[in-house]
């Protein structure tokens, strides 16, 4: 007689603790321009995003998302114009970088590192006091602490991708940068990035946000809208994907 | 963070790592032992032929070997992005480098000091009588290379047909390296053992300025 196969137990998110000393920081964009060969990804975007605000970056593929979080994340540099971080008591790259947190396309993490070593590694860079007690409150927060010791390359994508959004909040961020960060994940853990992102803007942490779902933005105070590198909207709270044809 | 702590933590990575996958490493002795041991065969030197030419074919063993292992130093940080996430820590561009080049300082190394018994023992070479000097010529030598080389695999990483860039680039610009380490070393594998401090001064020279010459342009070796 076989046993009836038991479900997994579903996991369970809590808000990183990591998040709670966060100080904001604003961003604005001064005439920005971006060029790779003949194309121009940004074309004169000004742009002012207050700290404390959560604002989601709408627009089709090419439109100069991505771009325009690369530059924020100090990634890339403007071809024309310049960036300002306002709120931060220098504009010193080394202090800029410091308050800053990016989820991109890609994980950012060592596929031959386990979840913790990825995490001490990052803490490490970031000169983290309490790394140990930070490492394990991210990976509670993400429900991979019993994946804590396990390769990264062992992973599922959701399980990478939600390792990924703990490195980038592992320092307290008062920035946070997302580029489609709900990819890959399952309904549960989308929730919990809404929740998390949510809890963050009431922490007063600047959110800005790249996505094409609507499920994890429910807290969006702003949308912008981008097309062939410009802005060609600016809208309060969450709006949905049909405003990309207006 | 100071640019020698950042370093220090790169450092640890990198060695975790390669000692988790030994990628590097395996390929790297295999590639250096396979050389000596086929040249010993094809040559079937004696001992005094041994010292007068073993030197050479030593070190280019080393620097074709170097050529291969530093290959990936920046290229695999591109699997994930990973190198995105080192420019966004607040660390100077110089710790990225140099944390890079302490961890191929170390794995050549640790690859030269599995090469050198099956060296000696191949080529009739005894290195007892100068074991320190020669761990110090070899020691300068690889600083050089993994210096020069680790710079160079930031710049290839970005370039098309890298996997022969590194080398076009590398070799020639190693040159005075080859020079010295091969004479230097030749001078110690002498019937009358010689620590020829000209060469070691020389490749201590070339050591400091490319170190220099890193650090200077560190930001522009790791930006996008």
């Amino acid at each position: 007689m076989s046993a009836t196969p038991v479900p997994p137990a579903a996991p369970s998110f809590s808000t990183p603790a990591v998040l709670r000393d966060a100080r904001p920081l604003g961003i604005e964009f001064r005439e920005v321009g971006k060029r790779f060969g003949a194309f121009w990804a940004l074309r004169r975007v000004s742009l002012r995003i207050a700290a404390g605000e959560f604002v989601l970056l709408r627009g089709p593929n090419g439109s100069g998302k991505s771009t325009l979080l690369k530059i924020a994340a100090t990634l890339a540099r403007p071809s024309t114009g310049s960036v300002v971080y306002p709120g931060a008591e220098d504009q010193d790259a080394a202090i800029i970088k410091a308050r800053i947190g990016l989820v991109a396309h890609g994980t950012l993490l060592y596929d031959d590192l386990s979840a913790a070593e990825n995490l001490r590694f990052f803490g490490g860079l970031y000169g983290l006091a309490d790394l140990a007690s930070r490492v394990e409150a991210a990976l509670v927060s993400v429900a991979l602490s019993d994946r804590r010791d396990s390769l990264v390359r062992t992973f599922s994508r959701g399980m990478r991708q939600r390792l990924s959004l703990a490195r980038a909040m592992l320092h307290g961020p008062g920035l946070l940068l997302l580029d489609e960060p709900a990819t890959g994940l399952d309904q549960q853990a989308r929730e919990w990035l809404d929740r998390t992102l949510e809890s963050l803007h009431d922490a007063g942490c600047t959110v800005v946000m790249s996505t094409h779902a609507s499920e994890a933005a429910s807290a969006a105070t702003r949308t912008l809208w981008l097309s062939s590198g410009r802005i060609v909207r600016d809208t309060a709270a969450p709006a949905s994907a049909e405003g990309v044809a207006q | 963070m100071s640019a020698l702590r950042a370093a220090v933590v790169i450092f640890g990575k990198e060695l975790r790592t390669e000692f988790r996958t030994r990628e590097l490493l395996n390929t790297t002795v295999v590639f250096v032992l396979m050389i000596l041991i086929l040249f010993s065969f094809t040559m079937d030197p004696t001992a005094e032929e041994s010292r007068r030419f073993t030197s050479g074919l030593l070190w280019l063993a080393i620097l074709f070997a170097g050529a291969l292992m530093l290959f990936p130093s920046f290229t695999r940080e591109q699997a994930n992005d990973t190198l995105d996430a080192l420019r966004m820590a607040p660390v100077p561009a110089f710790a990225i480098v140099l944390g890079k080049v302490l961890a191929n300082f170390a794995f050549l190394t640790l690859a030269e000091w599995l090469m050198l018994p099956v060296f000696s023992v191949l080529y009739d070479v005894s290195l007892v009588r100068v074991l320190w000097q020669m761990l110090l010529v070899f020691a300068l030598g690889t600083l050089g290379l993994a210096v020069t080389g680790t710079a160079f695999s930031a710049v290839a990483a970005h370039a098309r047909m890298r996997e022969m860039l590194l080398p076009l680039m590398l070799l020639p610009l190693l040159t005075p390296v080859l020079i010295a380490s091969v004479e230097a070393t030749a001078a110690l594998l002498a019937r009358e053992p010689q620590f020829d401090l000209t060469w070691v001064k020389i490749l201590l020279g070339f050591d400091v300025v490319f170190l220099a010459a890193t650090y200077l342009v560190a930001d522009a070796l790791v930006e996008e």
